[in-house]
């Protein structure tokens, strides 16, 4: 039972969505709306369990005194500001929960990803080598493809690099895509299908297949 | 010697990099505009051919990790937008979206002058993803109840007339992530809506295929997409400011990558030889 | 860019703004002294961006969605568009909502399986037909494109049909090389060869970006040190957005 009755809802739940699809009836609309409805309101309350994890993992490491977990104090300290000015305090513009959006997680997390221009740059250094037919060709798309992207290439005379630019990403890139989004797509449908007939548990932690 | 300068200390590489983006900035060096991309002239062409008081949805489906590039399209469009006095609904699928569109939209109306609930409105974030954008092609006001600010939907005047997609002149998807195939396949597909994206340089790659289909009437790639956008609206932006030292952090990356395969291969000989 | 803390406007004299962005400033020379190598300031920077991202998902998931979407419905009525009475109905989806948290009771966690199932099963229903539709039909479709396309005044547009040849051709290489259930020997290894020169085109023309997008990441903080901090200590440089 405790893996048949998810197993059912999964199925109900399924099945009412794809049939919907096929039968444009006003009831089965309203239904639609209201199982969208559901479904968003389920989802919040998923999105919240993500937190379980993070306080557990945080907690565990102060409790055992691992290593760093002074660090994990932090974390928490940070949480328990932001939380707290946040639902007490409202989240709309100016208000203290805004200015520390503004002023904190905004240059965290921006100054963050921008460390990758560094490590991309290091990385082309290194790594980037023509080592083969293929090698060759990705090197030279790729050169190609970061000169017509700046404007500064529209300087270089008889040769349109920002032409060939669009070009090579309208045309072979968009055939190499397609085929890569045809296989995930057929992948996808298969999942949702076993989804649905309950041959895919690992989602309910039963075991990957079958 | 050239064994040596394959391995040195990768933080030479890092002051580099460093150096050639701040230097254009405070000699204020510019390069002067480029072509603009036919995706850009798309979307603003479908823009301008929109009847004024046509509501349009910019969806706001990033944070700050996609600022640097996006931010710059978000200003240009909204400028845009409301200048031509069409409505602009501020949507997001991605939590931190309402505040980028807050950020963005905010100021820009109060400069020209366009009042929020009735020109603008930022609706907020929903979880789910694709069950919102779904929701939203059934009834927008359902799917929002409230604003971000927590005044109801309803009461609003920028909504007015507004019921679900077909009420949409267009819809703009400024995303880091991978939500405008969401938007294409559950908006654009079933409900028709006319769907345009602006989207990171590293995502840009994916949503080629779909501009080929005709799912997008217009597509902004990266910092040079909101670049060239601001040259269409006659706006010098962050895009424009940027493009010197994107152009000159380009050629030395370039330079980096002949460099390290001259070394490579000069390295590789040697070492058969010895052998 | 940042407005006033909760309404007020000046600590000390100095205005909120100004400390926002001296904090930016500073949080963000704290992430980049990861560059020169690990250290605890980069660690206290990283810490405290995990927590206040955290705590951001989640007011903001109780006051945009579990107080629109399930709160009001049932308390608030009056502020729900079109609806008169209490929707009691939207009991069931918070109570399974709620059995999401039975993952942390042992002996109950399997409770958790129900919410998710729905979830899931959802999920996996709508995006059959629209999977198909979007990113197989649609594809399929603009792939199959007349090899010699003619415009309006009756000329051959023979590139147009080199291209779309091109891209039939990419698309089933492509298609093959991912193939697995028949050797790639013969037709078939010739064709996944000249699949993997289409990919090797896609991934360079997706590495050119990457490092567009890279370097566009650090002209946004570059930005802000120039633009928004420098000028807090009276140094205004000529250049800037709207100039000129």
């Amino acid at each position: 039972m405790r893996l048949q009755i998810p197993i059912a809802i999964g199925f109900v739940a399924g099945m009412f969505m794809f049939v919907q699809f096929f039968i444009p009836h006003q009831m089965i609309k309203a239904s639609f709306e209201d199982a969208l409805d559901w479904a968003i309101i389920i989802g919040a309350f998923a999105l919240v369990l993500g937190l379980g994890s993070l306080f557990r993992t945080h907690i565990d490491k102060i409790r055992h005194r691992r290593e760093g977990f002074s660090y994990s104090f932090v974390t928490l300290i940070s949480f328990a500001v932001m939380f707290f000015f946040g639902i007490f305090y409202k989240t709309a513009p100016h208000t203290t929960f805004d200015w520390l959006f503004m002023n904190v997680q905004v240059p965290l997390e921006a100054t963050m990803f921008s460390l990758l221009a560094f490590f991309i740059a290091s990385a082309a250094y290194r790594t980037f080598r023509a080592r083969s037919v293929e090698a060759t060709l990705l090197l030279s798309v790729a050169i190609i493809v970061m000169l017509g992207r700046v404007p500064i290439s529209d300087k270089i005379p008889y040769l349109n690099l920002h032409e060939i630019t669009e070009w090579l990403m309208m045309v072979p890139t968009v055939a190499a895509k397609r085929g890569i989004l045809l296989g995930v797509a057929l992948g996808a449908v298969a999942t949702s299908l076993r989804i649905i007939l309950g041959l895919e548990r690992s989602h309910l932690g039963g075991g990957g297949g079958g | 010697m050239w064994e040596k300068l394959l391995y040195f200390d990768r933080r030479i590489i890092f002051v580099l990099i460093g150096l050639v983006v701040i230097i254009p900035f405070l000699t204020g060096w510019m390069v002067p505009h480029g072509q603009i991309t036919p995706s850009t002239q798309n979307l603003y062409n479908e823009i301008e051919s929109l009847e004024p008081g046509t509501p349009v949805m910019l969806v706001f489906d990033y944070g700050p990790s996609g600022m640097p590039e996006l931010h710059p399209m978000a200003t240009a469009l909204t400028h845009h937008i409301l200048s031509r006095d069409l409505r602009l609904l501020g949507v997001a699928i991605v939590v931190t979206g309402p505040s980028m569109c807050q950020d963005v939209v905010a100021p820009l109306a109060e400069e020209l002058h366009k009042v929020e609930g009735v020109d603008w409105v930022n609706l907020g974030w929903k979880p789910g993803g694709v069950v919102p954008i779904t929701q939203m092609g059934e009834n927008i006001k359902r799917t929002y109840p409230s604003d971000f600010q927590g005044r109801p939907t309803n009461e609003l005047e920028v909504m007015a007339g507004i019921r679900d997609y077909q009420d949409i002149g267009l819809i703009i998807d400024l995303a880091s992530g991978n939500a405008p195939g969401a938007w294409i396949a559950y908006a654009h597909d079933p409900y028709k809506v006319k769907l345009a994206t602006g989207v990171t340089g590293v995502m840009a790659i994916d949503y080629y295929v779909y501009l080929q289909t005709g799912q997008l009437c217009g597509l902004l790639n990266g910092l040079r997409g909101a670049a060239e956008y601001e040259q269409l609206i006659g706006k010098k932006g962050f895009g424009f400011l940027g493009m010197s030292s994107q152009s000159v952090a380009h050629l030395v990356i370039i330079f980096f990558v002949i460099i390290g395969n001259i070394g490579y291969f000069t390295v590789r000989r040697s070492r058969q030889r010895s052998e | 860019m940042p407005g006033a803390a909760g309404g007020i406007n000046a600590i000390w004299g100095i205005s909120t703004e100004v400390i926002g962005i001296w904090l930016a400033a500073l949080l963000t020379l704290a992430i980049y002294s990861f560059l020169y190598g690990d250290n605890p300031v980069y660690k206290v920077a990283e810490h405290v961006f995990v927590g206040v991202s955290a705590a951001y998902g989640a007011a903001l998931t109780y006051h945009l969605a579990i107080i629109p979407k399930l709160y009001n419905p049932l308390f608030r009525p009056d502020l729900v568009p079109d609806a008169d009475e209490p929707q009691y109905i939207l009991i069931i989806p918070g109570l399974l909502g709620l059995l999401i948290f039975s993952r942390f009771i042992p002996r109950y966690d399997w409770l958790s399986r129900w919410p998710i199932a729905f979830i899931m099963g959802l999920y996996a229903g709508l995006s059959i037909p629209r999977v198909i539709q979007t990113n197989i039909l649609k594809q399929m479709q603009a792939t199959i494109a007349p090899l010699l396309p003619v415009d309006a005044g009756g000329e051959y547009l023979l590139f147009s049909g080199f291209e779309n040849l091109l891209l039939v051709v990419g698309v089933v290489c492509t298609l093959a090389y991912f193939y697995f259930s028949l050797p790639h020997r013969g037709v078939m290894g010739g064709m996944s060869r000249v699949g993997i020169w289409f990919l090797m085109i896609g991934f360079g023309a997706g590495f050119g970006n990457t490092v567009m997008a890279r370097i566009s990441l650090l002209i946004g903080r570059i930005q802000f040190m120039l633009y928004d901090w420098l000028p807090t200590i009276g140094i205004h440089l000529g250049s800037g957005p709207g100039v000129g």
